[in-house]
């Protein structure tokens, strides 16, 4: 099997690792890069918990071809902290008890960052519609919906 | 085609622990000479809060702030002995184990402490934040870090304490039958209402209010956290989940989240829950937890209030929308009951 040469930002930071063919790309980012946030679930496109974002947009990383990613601007859950400052989805998450096992959580932050970062006021049902491909097997859901709806109106606050 | 609303009910007492005890659980409690203190299991936290809960119980009984305790849980290969995660017996089973591991080391604490301030350890008490004074005279005070440090380095003396709680197998009376099968009792009472569609045979289920006495609350916040989780699970188990085909083919049965279905985030339920705190005597700090028991009430609940809303008992799980619309079939049509709880009722 050829390897062939990839390169892109990872949460700003730029990257060149070598990807075989047909490697997807959450085997890329955990495995070459040594990004454990996003996490594997299915690999196959059913539970959402390897979501990242690339060039903005929520991506299922286990189904995404990693050669498809050259020059893309990739984000996930390891990029959301400033240092000890904690992103105000991540601030949202601890407060309402989001996380309970925590494999669905980083995840879910990347569906809601992209619901965020394009929506900054979105209603409960924009927001379930954000997380309706991320499965949960712990919180119920409500605790995350509320985190979000709680992130979104403390941005608000941020910009004001 | 009609939506037909219907209430459910279903109360439960839920035993902590496994059937007729013999269940024990150790923990291995011991400061290190930044004056922190770390406690092994190798029980599981698989989410429910057993390491935030364990760390609360080990800080307030060694007297020292929480942020100073580390909990190491769940590596069976160093960790002491437990018998596992399940029958809702982690906070007690091995809250209890840490009680005892936890005195232990304090015993040693406050005799490294006695040492140094060259007191009597009876006379020593700990102020919750890192210190350590003699009872009344708070100006001859040593902070636990330096108990740690002249514990290590100087007087060549381990801070630690072993715990385990067992309770003993209960005999059964050949005559009688009788046995101690538990410690303890959690209890609880959950009312969900429904809305049946007697076209497709789909269940909502629109609301859940429950009630639940699990001890005392060791971290309120976590329980409540845990009891909507449950909830969901028990809902998702009511009327989603199998690995059973629903068809007789194994072929139609799930494999995947594609087929295997659980409720999604839009299909969730407003469930007001109320905790009643009533402590246990032998649950650490008065704890129970709430366990497995957050899910069981919802799946009979729910059985009912389609009995309730149809008229279809429907006694194996899932309810799908086909065993709804089959026995509405079977009795000629929808045969709505009263609500329990409303007027004409
Ligand atoms: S691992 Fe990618 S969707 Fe489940
Ligand atoms: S917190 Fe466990 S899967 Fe979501």
């Amino acid at each position: 099997m050829s390897k062939k040469p990839l390169q892109f930002t990872l949460n700003g930071a730029n990257k060149a690792v070598f990807v075989e063919d047909g490697q997807n790309l959450l085997d890329v980012l955990r495995r070459e890069v040594g990004d454990f946030a996003p996490k594997y679930g299915c690999g196959q496109g059913t539970c959402g918990s390897c979501t990242v974002l690339i060039d903005g947009k929520p991506h299922l990383s286990c189904l995404t071809l990693a050669e498809r990613s050259e020059g893309a601007s990739i984000e996930t859950a390891s990029g959301l902290a400033d240092g000890p400052d904690l992103h105000p989805l991540q601030d949202a998450f601890m407060e309402h008890f989001a996380a309970q096992c925590g494999y669905c959580t980083s995840g879910m932050l990347m569906a809601a960052k992209a619901l965020l970062d394009h929506t900054p006021t979105p209603t409960r049902e924009e927001v379930v519609e954000a997380i309706a491909g991320n499965v949960c097997r712990c919180t119920g859901y409500e605790p995350i919906i509320n985190a979000i709806l709680d992130a979104a109106a403390r941005g608000r606050r941020f910009s004001a | 085609m009609t939506k037909h609303r219907g209430r459910g009910v279903a109360s439960i007492n839920y035993p902590i622990g496994m059937n007729l005890g013999g269940d024990p659980s150790q923990a291995l409690v011991h400061s290190n000479p930044d004056g922190k203190f770390t406690v092994a299991l190798s029980s599981i936290d698989l989410g429910q809060g057993m390491k935030s809960v364990t760390r609360q119980i080990a800080a307030e009984t060694l007297g020292v702030p929480v942020e100073d305790v580390y909990v190491d849980t769940a590596d069976s290969d160093i960790g002491p002995h437990c018998m596992g995660s399940f029958a809702s017996r982690g906070t007690h089973r091995v809250g209890n184990a840490v009680i005892a591991a936890a005195k232990e080391a304090r015993g040693v604490l406050l005799d490294a402490a006695a040492e140094e301030l060259e007191v009597n350890a009876q006379d020593l008490e700990t102020d919750g934040k890192g210190n350590i004074h003699v009872r009344g005279a708070p100006q001859r005070s040593i902070t636990v870090r330096d108990v740690s440090i002249a514990a290590q380095f100087r007087q060549g003396r381990t801070i630690s304490g072993r715990g385990i709680f067992l309770i003993p197998l209960s005999d059964v009376n050949p005559e009688t039958g009788e046995m101690s099968p538990v410690s303890c009792y959690a209890h609880a009472c959950l009312v969900v209402d429904v809305e049946v569609d007697d076209e497709t045979g789909v269940v909502d289920v629109l609301q859940m209010n429950s009630a639940y006495e699990l001890g005392r609350a060791l971290n309120p916040k976590l329980v409540e956290q845990q009891l909507v989780g449950g909830a969901w699970m028990g809902m998702s188990h009511a009327l989603y989940e199998t690995t059973e085909p629903y068809y007789p083919d194994r072929a139609h049965a799930p494999n995947d989240f594609n087929d295997y279905v659980m409720p999604g985030p839009g299909d969730i339920a407003e469930h007001n829950i109320a905790v009643l705190e009533r402590p246990a005597p032998d649950g650490p700090f008065g704890g129970k937890g709430p366990g497995e028991m957050c899910a069981n009430p919802v799946l009979p609940a729910v059985a009912n209030a389609v009995f309730n809303a149809v008229g279809v008992r429907v006694d194996d799980l899932p309810i799908s929308p086909e065993k709804v619309l089959r026995g509405i079939k079977d009795q000629g049509g929808a045969r709505p009951m009263p609500t329990p709880g409303q007027a004409g009722a």
